[in-house]
């Protein structure tokens, strides 16, 4: 896990405007590439059916074929279209890896807001925290999946827990240097409630470092899911995920090697693009970088 | 309502260094040690001092942004310290602070409209037409036009986020602005318009100030009365013409003796006074100042002096200069010592 050395925390000098838009994208080219390869992805998920054959289907007298016009590539032990099933594989590491940051990004949001300004609420929550953290990711997953069997819902909330404290160390660290902060002390003398303080003045300085963060837990999902559907415990066996399919696919890798790495090189660059994307946000709201350029 | 606006009975804040293990004593930072003074209406009273002196902690209690170690802080005879959240959140309406760095002061992601109308809004429901209204006012009566309201702070210069900021503490017409170093961060043109605006408003809406400054130009320029603060507590507090016409603590003598005098021609009368300023973790005894003092005697190194009103109006705190006297103008040196050790006795209870 890459957990960022120091906070990012930015100011923003001016409001962003669409002309704007060539400029940044010449400064930052990882979030172009990174955001161009994961909307590809994204749309070639959703798209699917259209172009692909049905990912269920098998055919015992086609197993493991080789590529062919018919199946692109080729087919796996069963018979099935190892294409169709690496197009719709996308949709399960898409889902997973996008809802479960977003799970964790709102999770550690609420809790390290509250935890940076509450003190006594910090000393218990950042205990929990510290528990969460030094049980070994897959393990607590497959504990938490163990509670109800394998299905995708459960599969992301416990992926959502794993990753949750590494979210809310980051939002709690950039919340207790911001409270801290001449604009807010006046915004308390001006009379502010404590929720509109927060709200106003506190969460607004954290989405910078937060969307990082977010990507960064993005791609680790995607690879959690890989990992837990590999071992059999994540996405169940009928829904077509890349973990199964490397799985299922593990003893017959030196007669239809396509089984394998369809589903292991799309994983490795839908890995590589929300890096990317997180590497060109990091890069983005840092103001030291935009000084340098 | 009679009595004074602001009225500061005997304030203390000790900062602890650390958290204490069961009963082991923690050592203490004294930032500010039994200071008591008070402030009519319309009235400018400096706090000036060196750095550490505990000015900014002064300023910061009578916010109430950080919570007393001892001591009250009166508004219109209500003590601020023992409100509840609602009831302090109304009290601050009376009183608005400036802050000394016009940078951070401001959030710099809202816009100069919602910066200073933000104080309005805690309290009451503003439609668009009537913040849009109030801000073009607020901004009128800083000295700025209104079509800045749309402008972001950094898209202003350092005295017009300083307008800014002197403009949000007047969204809620207070009776009292506390200015922390209000013009140190900024240029000696604009610091000379921006205390130019004070003087202005003052005159204009009655306001009281509390004016915190380490530059003893400002304070002769603004302040009616002047409070000298050294090591956390109130060495002198005199009228302004009075305290820089004829300094009584040696420690004024020599603040007034070190400012710069921009006539090359002037000599220095006396050598500032030498070596550091004392930690006030560990404060020496008697009076904090002895160690440095050109008239320091025993009595300095034992008792902390008293504050003594002198025939101009003035109080001074020196066994030296301001011997404490009785009704009759009789010294009681053994009597003074007694208040003092009682006084000591009871801050240790508190």
């Amino acid at each position: 896990m890459t957990l960022l050395s120091a906070p990012v925390e930015t100011v923003s000098t001016g409001r962003l405007q669409i002309s704007d838009l060539p400029r940044l994208a010449r400064r930052h080219p990882l979030v172009v590439i990174g955001g161009s390869l994961l909307a590809l992805m994204i749309v070639l998920a959703l798209a699917a059916p259209l172009y692909a054959g049905d990912p269920l289907n098998m055919d015992p007298f086609k197993r493991l074929q080789p590529a062919s016009a018919e199946m692109w590539f080729g087919s796996d032990n069963l018979g099935r279209d190892v294409f169709a099933r690496t197009v719709f594989g996308a949709r399960i590491s898409l889902i997973v890896g996008l809802t479960s940051a977003a799970g964790a990004a709102l999770g550690g949001l609420l809790i390290g807001v509250l935890a940076g300004y509450s003190r006594g609420f910090d000393s218990i929550a950042m205990r929990v925290m510290d528990g969460l953290m030094s049980i070994p990711t897959i393990l607590l997953a497959i504990a938490l999946i163990s509670l109800t069997g394998p299905g995708v819902g459960i599969l992301i909330v416990a992926i959502s827990i794993v990753q949750l404290p590494s979210v809310t160390r980051l939002v709690r660290s950039v919340v207790m240097s911001v409270r801290e902060r001449p604009y807010v002390e006046a915004a308390l003398c001006g009379g502010a409630r404590l929720p509109k303080v927060l709200w106003r003045h506190i969460l607004p300085s954290t989405i910078p470092a937060l969307m990082v963060q977010s990507a960064i837990v993005c791609a680790d999902a995607i690879l959690t899911e890989a990992g837990l559907s590999f071992l059999g415990v994540g996405v169940p066996p009928d829904i077509p995920s890349w973990g199964n399919m490397i799985s299922s696919s593990r003893l017959y890798l030196a007669i239809a090697p396509l089984t394998i790495f369809a589903p292991g090189i799309c994983l490795a660059v839908m890995v590589l693009a929300v890096n990317l994307l997180g590497d060109g946000l990091r890069d983005l709201f840092d103001p030291r970088s935009k000084r340098r350029r | 309502m009679s009595g004074p606006l602001l009225k500061v009975e005997n304030l203390t804040k000790h900062y602890p260094l650390g958290t204490g293990f069961l009963n082991k004593t923690i050592p203490v930072v004294r930032a500010v040690e039994d200071v008591s003074f008070s402030v009519e209406a319309g009235e400018t009273l400096c706090i000036v001092g060196e750095s550490g002196c505990g000015k900014s902690t002064v300023a910061r209690l009578l916010m109430r942004l950080v919570e007393p170690t001892a001591g009250r802080v009166l508004i219109d005879g209500t003590d601020i310290a023992g409100l509840k959240k609602d009831a302090l959140r109304a009290w601050r309406r009376r009183m608005q602070m400036v802050f000394q760095d016009p940078y951070s002061s401001l959030n710099p992601r809202l816009t100069a409209e919602k910066i200073i109308t933000e104080p309005v809004e805690n309290f009451e429901r503003l439609s668009r037409k009537q913040r849009k209204a109030l801000a073009a006012e607020l901004l009128r009566k800083v000295g700025m036009s209104p079509e800045m309201m749309d402008r972001l702070p950094s898209e202003l210069s350092g005295g017009q986020r300083q307008r800014l900021g002197i403009a949000r503490a007047l969204a809620l017409q207070p009776s009292l602005i506390i200015a922390d170093e209000a013009v140190s961060a900024l240029d000696v043109s604009v610091q000379a318009q921006i205390l130019n605006l004070l003087l202005d408003l003052q005159q204009q809406m009655g306001i009281a100030f509390v004016f915190i400054s380490h530059d003893l130009g400002v304070v002769e320029h603004i302040g009616h009365r002047v409070a000298v603060m050294y090591l956390g507590r109130i060495v002198e507090l005199a009228p302004c013409e009075a305290l820089f016409a004829k300094p009584v603590h040696p420690y004024t003598e020599a603040l007034i003796a070190a400012a710069p005098i921009p006539d090359p021609t002037r000599v220095r009368l006396e050598a500032p006074v030498e070596g550091e300023v004392p930690s006030p973790i560990n404060p020496p005894k008697g009076c904090a100042f002895h160690p440095r003092c050109p008239l320091a005697v025993e009595r300095c190194r034992i008792d902390v002096p008293p504050l003594v009103p002198m025939a101009d109006g003035r109080v001074v705190a020196c066994h030296v200069r301001a011997p404490a006297t009785g009704i009759l103008g009789q010294p009681f040196v053994a009597g003074s010592a007694r208040l003092a050790s009682v006084a000591e006795s009871q801050r240790s209870v508190l």
